[in-house]
């Protein structure tokens, strides 16, 4: 080993992570017993309106979708005899975020996110199980929980399109009944916040994507609501005004302890802003914890990056793991995480090495693996389409 | 002002600022509008030039331009263009959701912004109104006493109502059906036939034998359709053809049907949002 050798190691957490798989309520299984359900119900309702955050107990929602099979003939077909399959977006997913969080809700296209998210703002009604957002039934949709969330989806826009976003915040403050002087302050302040001060006279339609984006969330907080639910608050947003949305968020939610419900596809949205992520995949809770616990639990290999010293490039390196990058006298190497000892000690053994790291992969390759794994599950879904 | 009333009054302004952004087109397309009533003009000369008859079906040819002028201004209140299309555009592409999730009520928002549309339209074509009618005005056989007028601008406030509820309906049937352009199209020729906006009703039911009970169920039943509060009543009683209990009745007929669609349009509301809620989202 050379005497300039550095060794820069963070080595795995062998630490073994359980996380309990989240049953659903036992008392769903007390048969004959009349109004335990409701009593429950409840009594869950209470607990949560002390918590004043979101409780999702086995939340299902399942869709009739219309079939169709290709061609003209299968056209003229369906005008009087359709096939309908059952699809199950969310299959009895439970969860508890507690005021003041803001939790990451991950998932691949058609997972269920946008669905759980729906069923919190009451836009749409469950198969069944019973949710609590704030103390209120969502889908009951009660003017008084109205006013106290918010639900922003990326491109859909609240906004009028052809006015300057000044005057959409004004109709905003009626409607949400506020204060002249608490919003006008308010307003000021989220302005000053998303440096728009410049951009609210000028009609939204005029606005790029980022700056459309944060109109909307002016418009989404003004009323200051106690829970925020983002469906993907930046997507098709370029590098900065990603920045500027997580730096504001991040800083809004901390200093108004909002709860915050996100869904996005950019990890870095995710680890800038969110201690905690929930998992979902073909409807079904795959994690609840912290970012971490995705990657010691999901993320089955870790990366080695090697600095060479001499002028030979090394032979024989894909015997010790997946070459990934190789731009001499740099390399980095895929190695399966119970392997990562031996792998180093061989490697030091071999080679003339300057440095040596060993890093986790990017969170949004360990998201990405663990999604296609789960994909194979995909066969079960179809399964679970019901011709009728 | 309570919150609910300056709700309304700040949509109001909204939607009339909205109005107010594309300026040379709505005004083009407000006066164009004129221009159907030109050809109507041409064209009853042309039928009354080539008849022997001084009166057709009880319409002398004075009568019958005045008719046109004044269905003309009540189709100004009544026709909600883009009103059904766009509830129905709003529920299949998911921007329904804003009022579903904000303490907005979404009917009580779509009227006001209708309102505020209106109002623009009628500051626009307040002029060519005036115009048209003070070149016109020798077609007007009679001056209507202060009481007509009343009727008739309260047969006005009827029609919008009446035209207004008729589409919103329509445009909720978008909740089961997503798609409605062929629903709006058979009722926009229903209502071309219906309301009086193609002839007077009563020349409908003229073709029909005389004292026959076709004849006098065809009447009946037109009386009771709403169509005739969007066109030919309001210009049956600036004409004087709708007076005393006749009159009084008709109007708590067309007050009748805005409550009927108000409630219709209520109920239709309820259950989509419920079905929308069931369904999709």
């Amino acid at each position: 080993m050379k005497n300039n050798l550095k060794v820069n190691l963070s080595l795995p957490t062998d630490s073994i992570k359980v996380v309990l798989p989240r049953t659903g309520p036992r008392w769903r299984g007390w048969p004959g017993i009349w109004g335990t359900e409701r009593l429950v119900t409840l009594g869950r309702a209470f607990y949560t309106r002390a918590m004043d955050g979101i409780e999702v107990c086995d939340l299902r929602k399942s869709y009739q979708v219309f079939r169709k099979q290709s061609g003209l003939l299968a056209s003229v077909r369906s005008l009087w005899s359709r096939e309908y399959t059952e699809v199950q977006a969310v299959r009895g997913i439970s969860f508890q975020i507690a005021r003041g969080e803001m939790v990451a809700f991950l998932g691949p296209n058609g997972a269920g996110k946008t669905t759980t998210l729906k069923l919190l703002a009451g836009l749409i009604h469950p198969t069944s199980g019973t949710a609590t957002v704030l103390g209120h039934v969502p889908w009951r949709r009660e003017i008084a929980y109205r006013r106290r969330f918010a639900l922003v989806m990326g491109q859909k826009n609240q906004l009028w399109w052809d006015l300057p976003a000044q005057e959409s915040f004004r109709l905003h403050r009626e409607i949400y009944r506020l204060d002249p002087q608490v919003f006008e302050r308010r307003l000021a302040e989220l302005v000053d916040l998303l440096e728009v001060s410049r951009l609210v006279n000028q009609p939204v339609r005029e606005l790029s994507l980022g700056e459309r984006m944060r109109m909307e969330l002016i418009a989404a907080l003004l009323h200051d609501p106690d829970v925020l639910l983002l469906d993907e608050p930046t997507i098709g947003l370029d590098v900065v005004s990603q920045r500027r949305v997580q730096e504001f968020l991040k800083h809004y939610q901390a200093q108004r302890q909002l709860t915050v419900l996100l869904t996005s596809h950019y990890m870095k949205d995710v680890q800038a802003l969110c201690r905690r992520a929930i998992v979902i995949n073909e409807g079904e809770i795959k994690h609840d914890g912290s970012l971490e616990e995705v990657i010691d639990r999901f993320g089955s290999f870790k990366v080695i990056e090697l600095l060479f010293s001499g002028d030979t490039p090394p032979q024989g390196l894909e015997a010790f793991g997946e070459v990934f990058e190789m731009q001499f006298p740099r390399a980095k190497l895929k190695v399966p995480r119970q392997q990562v000892p031996e792998t180093l000690a061989g490697l030091l053994a071999k080679y003339p090495l300057e440095d040596v790291g060993v890093h986790e992969r990017p969170l949004e390759e360990v998201i990405a693996e663990l999604f296609t794994s789960t994909r194979g599950a995909a066969s079960a879904a179809t399964a679970s389409e019901t011709p009728r | 002002m309570t919150s609910a009333w300056s709700v309304r009054w700040c949509v109001l302004r909204t939607a009339i600022s909205e109005r107010l952004t594309y300026r040379g087109d709505f005004v083009l397309g407000t006066l164009v509008r004129f221009l159907p009533i030109v050809t109507q003009v041409f064209l009853w000369t042309a039928v009354y030039g080539a008849s022997d008859q001084q009166s057709i079906q009880g319409y002398g040819y004075r009568d019958m331009v005045a008719y046109s002028l004044l269905v003309m201004l009540a189709r100004a209140f009544s026709s909600m263009p883009g009103l059904a299309g766009g509830i129905a555009r709003e529920i299949r592409e998911g921007s329904i959701k804003k009022y579903l999730t904000q303490p907005v009520d979404m009917l009580g928002f779509l009227f006001w912004s209708r309102v505020a549309h209106k109002l623009v339209y009628y500051a626009v074509a307040c002029g060519p109104f005036a115009l048209l009618f003070w070149l016109l005005r020798d077609y007007f056989t009679h001056t209507p006493d202060p009481l007509t007028v009343l009727a008739f601008c309260t047969s006005l406030v009827l029609g919008f109502l009446i035209g207004f509820l008729t589409e919103s309906l329509i445009g909720l049937i978008g909740f089961w059906f997503l798609e409605v352009s062929s629903l709006i199209f058979i009722f926009m020729m229903l209502n071309y036939f219906l309301s009086g906006h193609m002839l007077p009703l009563d020349w409908l039911t003229n073709a029909l034998p005389e004292d026959s009970a076709w004849r006098f169920a065809a009447r009946g039943i037109l009386a009771c359709l709403p169509f005739q509060y969007m066109a030919y009543f309001p210009a049956s009683v600036m004409l004087g053809k709708v007076t005393g209990a006749d009159l009084v009745w008709q109007l708590l007929g067309g007050l009748g049907w805005v409550l009927a669609l108000y409630a219709l349009n209520r109920l239709a509301f309820a259950r989509g949002v419920a079905r929308y809620s069931a369904f999709g989202g």
